[in-house]
């Protein structure tokens, strides 16, 4: 197993890798911005790393300086955690080029899927069902445009090629605003992604965000864990995510996942990964595939059973799949809540010093926190401070046991989104299940 | 306590004739032996109850614990990551010493990071009053390596 493995990131998904490696025996290497040096994981850490001050660009996506402190600590592999370098496939190559391992797909792979363009027409090539499209680039001919997204039909989407996570994107109703919406997007897109190619989609009014979860090893094998629903979401930032989606029928689970499983096998994917797909009137067309593990990861582990950052490990390792299809049993219903240092209601963030952190606990509570009483929250990166999560036999008792485990924690000092939260659990909407991803706006008026 | 330092003692050991060696630093102590009876290896990690008083983490990469306050000046810290060189060249002069008069843009050291040779050069006019790191030594980023008076 690797001997020693530097984690590149911070806050909750920092601690969850350095649990992995603990239990795998693998020596750990925090490395941290000088506002982060309190951080629990730094300091249950092996070795730690300062690599530089505050700003995210000189510290977390720093890669010579991160490359540099995986040299002095003499470690074996980088985990990149999720967001800052994960999916950034020079990031990748440098760590390969500089005879690491980075914990995670192969370079060329990250390339291939954090194009969209590419990413559509490969997964298409894999029969993979997509949203109705341009199914290629936009070329720089009005009049073209114009004929795509009438042939598509109104309203469309405006996507940028290198975005991803619901940014770079641009609702279009009709043909008077095509045109100018076409140019401003693909300014916004090569500033924000230094890259303007820009593509268009079907715009669906109430899809609902269902993604599967791969493992594969890179060396023939694969599986998909079954599925997540995460429409509940405020500005395209997911608040509660659930496993399985409610109203997914076995069937269905089986058509989408093994066409994953397919997928990952005809680009050779390594690790572990995640297909986007909306959901509309029992469809489903994919968008885009994340190469990393995700933040709602939680929820299938609970319902699986299956360690996916353990299983990370094990694939870098070299190691085949130990898991087959058959291995993969959805057991209960799992939810996870994002809890956030924010307002409620306004959403401005609220760093500061936690002054009293209580945890909730009991049967099927699962608590991904990196806070502590007497932690300072820095205000320099996004404010998600932990994720509860429930698991219960069926989706009524993790409603429940969620309700009571968000009547038990205790955050004192900054506000937290908790109370947004209980609100949600309270709707019958959501009891229901199957609410689409404008619901949450739209029920708050935003 | 640092991993690293603990293995530069155990090198001294395994180096010399010694049998075994137990060094005392603050709370933490580490005793090595040949032939361990039982001797206790305290692992370097504590997490502390009141973790926010202390902002840096006991065990982070190169710190130094010197029993005398460090000298009056301007501290010259690391302006990245990487190993530490006093000199230009194994064998070859150091470039600064502890007396050594220095002017802003004059090099102090080199700091090695993938490969590539680094020149440090002082933010201060004055005289080398300390010298921090060790040849050799990993650095972290913000870490104190010369103070200039």
């Amino acid at each position: 197993m690797l001997d020693k493995v530097v984690i590149a990131n911070r806050g909750e998904i920092a601690l969850r890798i350095l649990r992995a490696c603990r239990e795998l025996g693998i020596k750990t290497v925090a490395v941290h911005s000088t506002a982060d040096s309190s951080q629990k994981h730094v300091l249950l850490a092996d070795e730690s790393v300062c690599i530089g001050p505050p700003p995210s660009a000189q510290s977390y996506l720093n890669m010579p300086a991160i490359i540099s402190a995986a040299e002095v600590t003499d470690a074996i592999g980088i985990h990149p955690g999720y967001g800052f370098l994960s999916e950034n496939a020079d990031f990748a190559e440098r760590v390969e080029k500089s005879g690491f391992v980075f914990i995670g797909p192969r370079p060329e792979t990250i390339r291939l899927m954090g194009d969209k363009v590419s990413a559509i027409r490969t997964m298409k090539a894999a029969g993979i069902p997509c949203v109705p499209g341009s199914d290629g680039p936009l070329g720089d001919d009005p009049e073209e445009n114009l004929k795509m997204a009438r042939s598509i039909g109104y309203p469309v989407l405006i996507k940028a090629s290198g975005g991803g996570g619901g940014r770079g994107m641009r609702v279009v109703h009709s043909d008077a605003t095509l045109v100018n919406a076409i140019t401003v997007t693909r300014s916004e897109a090569l500033a924000a992604f230094s890259n303007e190619v820009v593509y268009l989609e079907k715009f669906l009014d109430r899809p609902r965000h269902i993604e599967f979860q791969v493992l594969a090893d890179g060396q023939g094998h694969a599986v998909h864990l079954g599925e997540r629903d995460c429409s509940m979401q405020r500005r395209h930032q997911k608040v509660v995510e659930e496993a399985p989606a409610p109203g997914i029928s076995e069937e269905q689970r089986d058509f989408i996942g093994r066409r994953c499983v397919e997928a990952c096998l005809e680009i050779g994917y390594r690790g572990a990964g995640t297909f986007e797909f909306l959901y509309q009137d029992g469809e489903f067309f994919f968008i885009e595939m994340n190469t990393r593990i995700q933040v709602e990861h939680p929820v299938t582990e609970m319902i699986t059973g299956i360690d996916i950052v353990k299983e990370q490990m094990y694939i870098a390792d070299g190691r085949p799949l130990r898991i087959r299809q058959e291995d993969v049993v959805i057991r209960g219903h799992a939810i996870e809540c994002r809890i956030n240092a924010e307002d409620p209601k306004t959403f401005m963030p609220s760093p500061g010093p936690v002054r009293q952190w209580h945890a909730p606990g009991g049967p099927g509570i699962r608590v991904d926190s990196h806070i502590y009483s007497g932690y300072q929250v820095p205000p320099f990166y996004d404010s998600m401070i932990g994720k509860l999560i429930a698991h219960g036999s069926n989706r009524e008792s993790a409603i429940a046991r969620m309700q009571t485990a968000l009547s038990e924690i205790v955050v004192e000092g900054i506000r937290t989104n908790i109370p947004l939260h209980q609100e949600i659990f309270s709707h019958s909407a959501f009891k229901a299940g199957g609410t689409d991803i404008h619901y949450l706006e739209k029920r708050l008026g935003l | 306590m640092d991993i690293r330092k603990v293995k530069k003692l155990i090198e001294l050991l395994e180096e010399s004739g010694i049998a075994e060696i137990e060094i005392h630093e603050g709370e933490e102590s580490v005793r090595i032996s040949r032939h361990p009876t039982g001797g206790n290896w305290i692992a370097p990690q504590v997490m502390s109850a009141a973790p926010g008083a202390a902002p840096a983490g006991g065990h982070a990469v190169g710190e130094a614990s010197q029993q005398p306050p460090p000298p009056e000046g301007h501290t010259v810290t690391a302006p990245m990551v990487g190993t530490y060189y006093g000199a230009p060249a194994p064998g070859a002069k150091p470039f600064v010493q502890i007396g050594s008069k220095v002017e802003v843009g004059d090099t102090l050291c080199i700091i090695e990071a993938m490969k590539m040779m680094n020149q440090i050069e002082s933010d201060a006019a004055g005289t080398v009053v300390a010298v921090l790191a060790e040849n050799g030594e990993p650095v972290e980023f913000g870490q104190p390596l010369f103070i200039v008076e």
